[in-house]
């Protein structure tokens, strides 16, 4: 692989509010909010100026087949090159950078978007992902899988109960500074240890809740976003990957995949020591236990234990390597396929220094990190850069 | 967009591989990608180690019954442990995965792509035309009880009362295809049928008849994309890929004209701009369209500016898109004779476009001797045109 330089930039940004649940609007609707504000941040006109679209999407998600037909109308995008990835939402900024990296294209939109308030079912649609002759007859819960890989990461990492609840604490205290975000609070250890178990260890609170919304993100090529009035921010590496799909072969104390994703997008950034190059982790936490485990697979924990961590500040938002300061998952709600827009999303306020109380600070660099959730095997990592 | 003067890697097409095209084949989804892409891998003399991305292709996850299929699919499309996605574009997923291919080697990301595509249609029950009952307008359109084939029945009855065409015409597509898959090895439905054979045969959906459809499949393709550097380190004859184009229409459908395919004209458009072609009737020497429907093969050559509007049955009529005349047209026998797995029948198309072109066509080479290509493929709700052009 070949080293790439600053030729992608983020020149637009836009979402909606996430919220547990969205009786008045449709996903269309949603997704036509956040593509009038990440143009109008971005200065363009979709209809004259786009050149192509990517969403991330999947069929069983929005509850029709073949989901691509339904999104160019609400982008803008009609009669333009206009794809669907069926993925997390940063997959879809890994496609688009591509796209841009050809040289044919220099402006293209990424949209993702959430409506799992309107799945009846959900975890019955989790448990159609599982391999239909081994996984699906055994297991009634995808949680399941949650409660294995953060027991052997409990072990393998020294990981005491009462710093995983306090992720929680951190990052539903975050959240109250996040406009966006449905599930700020104040909590406390106790009440998140004590909470109800799904899958032993993992307790309720362990796990976000749903949310529902829509983020779009326009990129462009150099050319163009050096025209551009706002300081672009760069993306400067991207690595994913995906592990064998039978969970059984997995690491579970430290998935190999996010290894390999990182060290795919630091050696395009050029980040020799990630620690101290990083000022802003945006990473995987749909349970608590993975806000730890990602940051060890980033290679972001600088030998501190996990404990020290989170007990110590050192990724609180006032802390050496403020992590998930927009309350993550956690605080957000995991908004399915849109999880790791919504994060990328976020780094890019923190970088602009828009982030209001949130701000950490300056951030030059930030890493953006997600999971497809189980029995997915594959995780996607962005570097981003000022 | 910009023109192919600023194009910055070139990408090549360096190996292809096909399985059986059958009904109620018994390898499971994972089986059947791996078939594909150990052949593709071979024909390219690689091994999976050399591969750095793979891309999927697979068109709804409702056929083989599996959520986040790509995931699932990720050992037998020979992912582990390498980046990889899938994508999708409906029935345009087959030629569109190799337009993923292409960019992940264009944009300079990756060396080695392997292109895998696989569908198994035949698990649905009680027939796949049920799983595309759930790709209409749960609001608007569902409710009307609507499958494909209504639909398409609307689109070609539009298209026959506009120019004029006679159903005698659009069948000679039928025969024409299903005889060139006789000389197919994975063909599934490959016959000497007459006109008056496609005219007597069942009505589903007037004015299609059942030998107007291609049939329901299983199967997978895969190919071996490459940048330049490598592609020469590998073989002495790498099938340049120089063009791709895809566009997507509104949804909807019920708002178009239905008599000429407007994403398709922009998709080709797209393509031959980059491919740096002026007059596509000239210059390209043999065409994979998309066939679906006998009617689509011609109303896809005008949409491609291959003939003019209303003259595509003309041209058939007088053997100009036989295998010997001037515009070969679906030389491979096409989705009518050699099957329709929807997204491994598009990688078929760009994998014959690839063999016709290394001259390795076998009985299937056209008469011409062909140095520039097409592949295209359409999906969604008659929305979406994606067209690969290559040449040697």
């Amino acid at each position: 692989m070949i080293l790439l330089g600053r030729d992608v930039a983020i020149i637009g940004i836009g979402s909606t509010n996430y919220t547990p649940m969205t009786t008045e609007y449709s996903y269309k609707e949603l997704m036509f909010e956040a593509a009038l504000k990440a143009y109008e941040d971005a200065g363009i006109n979709p209809r004259k100026e786009l050149d192509a679209l990517v969403t991330a999407a999947e069929d069983f998600w929005e509850g029709v087949s073949i989901f691509d037909e339904y999104i160019p109308d609400q982008m803008g995008a009609v009669l333009k090159p206009a794809l669907t990835v069926s993925g997390d939402g940063l997959w879809g900024i890994i496609h688009g950078y591509m796209l841009v990296k050809t040289g044919y294209f220099d402006i293209v939109a990424v949209e993702a978007h959430s409506k799992a308030s309107d799945i009846d079912n959900i975890m019955d649609v989790w448990r159609i992902a599982l391999d239909p002759h081994y996984h699906r007859p055994i297991v009634d819960n995808v949680h399941m899988f949650a409660g294995l890989e953060m027991m052997r990461f409990m072990e393998e990492y020294n990981v005491s109960r009462e710093a995983l609840s306090m992720i929680v604490v951190k990052n539903r205290y975050n959240a109250l500074y996040n406009p966006m975000a449905p599930y700020g609070t104040k909590t406390d250890i106790e009440t998140v240890s004590n909470s109800e178990v799904v899958s032993y260890p993992l307790r309720k609170m362990d796990i976000s809740e749903y949310s529902d919304g829509a983020t779009v993100v326009v990129l462009a090529s150099r050319e163009v976003a050096e025209k551009y009035d706002k300081e672009p921010i760069w993306i400067e590496g991207v690595g994913w990957i995906s592990d064998s799909p039978n969970i059984e072969e997995w690491d579970l104390a430290c998935p190999s995949h996010v290894v390999l994703a990182a060290s795919m997008a630091y050696s395009q950034a050029n980040i020799d020591n990630p620690f101290k190059e990083i000022d802003l982790a945006e990473v995987d936490d749909r349970y608590s236990y993975r806000e730890f485990q990602s940051l060890v697979a980033l290679d972001l924990t600088n030998g501190y234990m996990m404990d020290e961590l989170v007990f110590e500040g050192v990724i609180s938002p006032s802390g050496e390597l403020p992590v998930n300061p927009s309350g993550g998952y956690l605080g957000m709600g995991y908004p399915l396929e849109a999880g790791g827009l919504v994060k990328l999303y976020n780094a890019v306020v923190q970088l602009r220094g828009e982030a209001g109380p949130m701000q950490v600070g300056d951030v030059e660099k930030a890493v953006v990190m997600t999971r497809r959730e189980f029995p997915s095997p594959s995780s996607a990592v962005v570097v981003l850069g000022r | 967009m910009r023109m192919n003067i600023h194009f910055k890697n070139r990408v090549a097409c360096i190996g292809a591989g096909l399985t059986l095209f059958r009904r109620r084949l018994f390898e499971t989804p994972r089986e059947l990608a791996w078939e594909a892409a150990k052949q593709a891998l071979e024909n390219a003399g690689m091994e999976l180690k050399d591969i750095d991305c793979v891309v999927f292709g697979s068109a709804p996850d409702a056929f083989d019954g599996i959520h986040m299929q790509g995931e699932y699919m990720v050992d037998g499309a020979g992912g582990y442990k390498k980046p990889f996605t899938r994508v999708y574009v409906g029935g345009g997923t087959g030629v569109f995965s190799v337009i993923a291919g292409w960019w992940h080697v264009a944009s300079g990301l990756c060396d080695k792509v392997l292109v895998v595509a696989e569908e198994k249609m035949s698990p649905a029950l009680p027939h796949p035309q049920y799983v595309f009952h759930h790709i209409f307008d749960p609001i608007t359109d569902k409710p009307l009880g609507v499958n494909l084939i209504w639909i398409f029945a609307l689109e070609m009855h539009r298209y026959m009362y506009k120019y004029n065409i006679k159903k005698e015409d659009i069948a000679l597509v039928s025969v024409k295809n299903k005889r060139n898959a006789l000389d197919h090895p994975a063909a599934q439905l490959g016959a000497k049928i007459t006109v008056e054979d496609v005219l007597n045969s069942e009505v589903l959906v007037w004015p299609v008849q059942r030998l107007d459809i291609s049939p329901v499949s299983d199967g997978a393709g895969a190919l071996i994309l490459t940048s330049e550097e490598y592609a020469k380190q590998y073989t002495d004859t790498p099938v340049w890929i120089d063009g791709v184009g895809w566009n997507l229409d509104t949804t909807y459908w019920t708002n178009r004209d239905l008599a000429f395919p407007k994403y398709l004209y922009y998709a080709g458009k797209m393509a031959y701009r980059m491919a740096g072609i002026h007059n596509p009737r000239k210059e390209i020497d043999v065409a994979e369209v998309y066939d679906p429907f006998d009617y689509k093969e011609l109303h896809h050559m005008e949409g491609l500016q291959l003939a003019r509007k209303g003259e595509a049955p003309i041209l058939t009529r007088e053997g100009v898109t036989e295998r010997d005349g001037d515009l070969p047209i679906n030389p491979s026998g096409g989705l009518l004779g050699v099957g329709n797995p929807i997204a491994a029948a598009g990688i078929m198309k760009v994998a014959e476009i690839f063999w016709q072109l290394r001259k390795e066509a076998g009985k299937r080479q056209v008469a011409k001797d062909p140095t520039t290509g097409l592949a295209q493929a359409w999906g969604d709700l008659m929305q979406i045109g994606t067209v690969v052009i290559m040449r040697v």
